[in-house]
């Protein structure tokens, strides 16, 4: 990787005080969001799972606190993950100075037989996620989750509250406007906090050149291939494509009309799979 | 492996030459089956914005319940959604239209779903309120369109839909028209455009119709096109409510999002309600070029000199151009809790990320859905919209609401944390001519803590009967019983008040109602203070009863002393039946006043065949298995 802290920064060709582009307000909108969690949801984790989105989620953090990340990060990792994501990992928990803690999955026989084979496959990471949090007692919890990906995601709120089950009551949502979130207010709940929620993929990719973000390269096309999006090495299919840069990724999503979760088989089981996932707690 | 990140040359900066700006978010609002989910299927598909496959999805969960093609699948995405036929939430489903992007806000047409649409419209730019051209607008189309005003949405766009159901009737359409108009122009709602339109046959939408040649006006995608990008707030006087204060590496920054205007190195600000003033050193940024000046929008953080040290709320302003400052505030609102609002409620008022604990002082004027008149009132209903004033025990900074910008957005929140209600600011209050501001003020400790602390709850065990009937005697039985039980109850009755606080108080019938007024006031207190309350008098009024229990509020329950009127005057403790039989006393209750009966008490009580032992033990009995605090599990 050639960006270190000192040379990660080709910095915005910018004046400081030229208007607001879209992705100035989706960054400044994010830190606001991470600096209320901070301020109000303590202690307070943020998930990291590797992906493209996380890795964002991770920089705004460091945007938000002055180049510092002032809470753990967690990976809740199935064992299941490609190689790439772990050296990853373990090489920039040391570059960004990360606390970072594991969360591990119970086995597959221990979830939820009815659910479909890969939603089952990937509940497995709800269940390491609880035990994680019950563990630290952990009053917000930051996820890269955005509405763009799926239907039940556009539904959620940017603080997102889970009861002791850690189950999501869809049909109960707070109120949320205003820049006004929900605060935890019985002992055993916890937040979710979505500062990622109003990005979109393409924003994502556009961020991340313009950030110069380092990326895991299974993102960039090797013999026609690349992965969209990564979750588990079983359960997740690479897409036909050609872009092995940022700039070629972005030039494809321009004149994409495919879902980013496309590869992902859990999303494509049954109509409510995911639906199940994510009300029981499921990202 | 190969890490070498891939695209480690420098970026290309493609995006510098041209600005993008930010999408701009429309909500789709109106009655319940007036057709926005179809809408919405519609302008996607039309316009080319749906998902490859999205389509194909539709048809088959359209023919897994035998429907012909469900646009509003697209926006169910939940399964309860789509099997009971009702939207539950507001969704956002990007679009992009001539290189611009917009989020469409699907916004639930159920009334118990307002939270949800408030959700998901307050942050938008435009409106499209959908109204079926042949029912015109309906309860909702009237709130909907209310609630756009109370929020300040700058742009409304009317769809009348399923004018193919009319016959695209010129006529008929302008009449369908002309009620809707007047209905906007009553709430004073400027509209940028009338679209006649059928969602289902895609008139109007991003096609011009074939159907209604005699339309001139914009098709809806037109319509959308002309509503203007969000106009800056950096020119206005500057605004930054404190998030947080950092110390990293011995630096302590103030952070925070500009709400308007801008700030430079070298300004100096004016901090908060205590105006200390600083001047702004540096600001702060991380991966980000120098900066010298940060505008509205920005998340920041600023180093000030010297380093004071702000608190969470305080608002950051220029010293030219100070913001309003009041301890009562007019305002209106929108009520989200499921009971009614009631005068004397204290809430947390949420202003940016400043808290401040205030009162509702007065109920000023209630809209009524109905015909969207207002009218004072003694509560919010659940839903409501209403005009109140907030009393905080200190002054409060604030600009008052304005369309389209941050200022003045209030937000209510009760003690359990919910969000109950929006409270768009005014400006301060005006008092009457001889009325004397107050400033009530709120506990900071919450009745759940109070009854861990006990262990216990509090309640108001308001006892009502004849008189004689064994009222104060059966109380302070009880009492003495609680006592022995860990349970701090006291006992207000008739006499024991009338012997000092109301000490000026006759038998009028004003007399009557202040004495009951006056009690049920010092419950509410007791109460609050986590006491248990055992309130014993004659209180014949069922009305008047019902009046205590309003002033009390939660944990009111009533107690009927059901001793008849023949063992009452027969025991006669006082003398005062006697006393009344010959005049010697008039209005008495039971012989010349009348006693309403409570129809539905919590608990009724006849002394008539039990021993006072036994009563008290009953009564002693319910108050404990009410207020006892249960063991978790």
């Amino acid at each position: 990787m050639t960006a270190d802290l000192l040379t990660e920064a080709p910095l915005p060709s910018s004046v400081s005080t030229r208007p607001m582009d879209d992705l100035d307000q989706l960054e400044a909108q994010s830190i606001f969001i991470l600096r209320e969690a901070y301020r109000k949801l303590k202690p307070l984790a943020m998930l990291w799972s590797l992906g493209k989105d996380s890795n964002v989620m991770v920089w705004l953090a460091r945007k938000a606190f002055l180049g510092r990340v002032p809470f753990p990060v967690m990976h809740v990792d199935t064992e299941k993950k490609f190689p790439e994501m772990y050296a990853f990992r373990d090489e920039y928990t040391k570059r960004w100075n990360l606390d970072l803690l594991l969360g591990y999955c119970p086995p597959v026989e221990e979830i939820d037989p009815s659910l479909p084979p890969a939603a089952r496959s990937a509940a497995r990471k709800t269940a390491g996620l609880a035990n994680l949090i019950e563990k630290h007692r952990f009053k917000g919890v930051i996820a890269g989750i955005r509405r763009d990906e799926q239907a039940t995601r556009a539904k959620e709120r940017v603080f997102s509250p889970r009861g002791a089950s850690h189950k999501w009551d869809v049909r109960n949502q707070p109120p949320e406007f205003w820049d006004q979130y929900a605060t935890p207010h019985e002992e055993g709940m916890h937040i979710r906090v979505h500062p990622l929620l109003a990005w979109r993929e393409i924003d994502i990719w556009r961020y991340i050149e313009r950030e110069n973000i380092p990326l895991v390269d299974l993102y960039f096309a090797k013999n026609g291939k690349r992965y969209r999006s990564l979750g588990d090495q079983d359960i997740t299919n690479p897409v036909e494509s050609n872009a092995s840069t940022v700039a070629e990724v972005i030039a494809e999503l321009e004149g994409s009309n495919t879902s980013e979760r496309a590869g992902r088989a859990m999303d494509h089981e049954s109509e409510d799979a995911f639906e199940r996932l994510r009300v029981a707690g499921y990202l | 492996m190969d890490m070498n990140a891939p695209h480690s040359a420098p970026a290309p900066q493609a995006n510098a030459l041209r600005l993008r700006d930010a999408a701009t978010p429309i909500v789709i609002v109106g009655h319940v089956d007036h057709g926005k989910s179809t809408l919405i299927g519609r302008l996607l598909h039309d316009t080319g914005s749906l998902q490859d496959g999205k389509l194909a999805q539709i048809v088959e969960s359209s023919r897994k319940r035998g429907l012909a093609v469900e646009w509003s699948f697209l926006l169910d995405s939940l399964q309860i959604e789509r099997d009971q036929g009702v939207t539950v939430d507001s969704t956002r489903i990007p679009f992009r239209m001539d290189g611009r992007e917009f989020v469409i806000v699907d916004a639930p047409g159920h009334r118990q779903f307002l939270r949800n649409m408030i959700t998901g419209a307050a942050d938008a730019e435009a409106a499209v309120l959908v109204v079926d051209a042949l029912e015109g607008a309906q309860e909702q189309t009237r709130r909907h369109a209310m609630l756009l005003r109370l929020i300040g949405i700058s742009h409304v766009i009317v769809l009348m839909n399923k004018v193919d159901l009319l016959g695209y009737d010129q006529e008929k359409v302008a009449a369908a028209e002309a009620s809707v108009r007047a209905l906007l122009g009553q709430l004073e709602i400027p509209v940028d455009a009338v679209v006649p339109a059928s969602a289902r046959e895609g008139d109007n939408i991003a096609e011009r119709s074939p159907n209604m040649p005699w339309y001139r006006g914009p098709t809806l995608t037109e319509a959308l096109a002309d509503v203007p990008a969000p106009s800056s707030r950096s020119n206005l006087a500057f605004r930054m409510p404190v998030q947080d204060v950092y110390r990293f590496d011995d630096v302590r920054f103030v952070a925070g999002r500009v709400e308007r205007g801008q700030i430079k190195v070298g300004d100096t600000v004016v901090i908060g309600a205590h105006r200390t003033m600083a001047r702004v050193a540096e600001i702060g940024a991380w991966h980000a070029p120098v900066q010298a000046a940060a505008i509205a929008g920005q998340s920041t953080a600023l180093r000030l000199e010297p380093d004071v040290i702000p608190d969470r709320g305080d608002l950051l302003h220029t010293p030219d151009a100070p913001p309003l400052r009041a301890a009562r505030i007019r305002t209106r609102l929108f009520w989200l809790r499921q009971e009614p609002l009631r005068v004397g409620e204290s809430f947390t008022l949420r202003l940016a990320t400043a808290e401040h604990q205030v009162t509702v002082a007065s109920i000023d004027a209630v809209v009524d859905m109905d015909d969207l008149t207002e009218r004072p009132a003694q509560e919010v209903p659940p839903e409501g919209i209403a005009e109140i004033t907030l009393a905080a025990s200190e002054a409060i900074l604030f600009d008052p609401f304005s369309p389209g910008s941050s200022d003045g957005r209030g937000v209510l929140v009760d003690r359990l944390q919910r969000i109950v209600g929006g409270a768009p600011l005014i400006g301060p209050a005006e008092l009457a001519p001889g009325e004397r501001s107050i400033h009530p003020t709120a506990s900071r400790i919450e009745a759940s803590d109070r009854a861990r602390a006990r262990g216990h709850e509090a309640g108001v065990f308001w006892m009502t009967g004849l008189p004689g009937s064994g009222k104060s005697t059966i109380a302070r039985a009880a009492e003495t019983i609680l006592f022995s039980r860990g349970i701090d109850a006291v006992v207000l009755d008739g006499d024991t008040l009338r012997a000092g606080l109301c000490a000026d108080l006759g038998f009028s019938a004003e007399a009557r109602a202040e004495n009951m007024r006056r009690a049920a006031h010092v419950s509410k207190i007791l109460s609050d203070s986590g006491q248990v309350v055992i309130a014993a008098l004659v209180s014949p009024s069922a009305a008047e009863r019902a009046e205590v229990g309003r002033i009390v509020g939660e944990g009111f329950a009533e107690i009927h002393v059901a001793t008849d009127l023949a063992t009452c005057e027969a025991r006669d403790p006082k003398g005062l039946y006697a006393q009344a039989r010959v005049g010697k006393i008039r209005d008495f209750t039971g012989i010349d006043a009348p006693y309403d009966a409570p129809t539905a008490p919590a608990l009724s009580i006849s002394t008539a065949d039990v021993s006072v032992e036994v009563a008290a033990a009953q009564l002693a009995d319910f108050i404990e298995q009410k207020v006892r605090v249960r063991d978790a599990g």
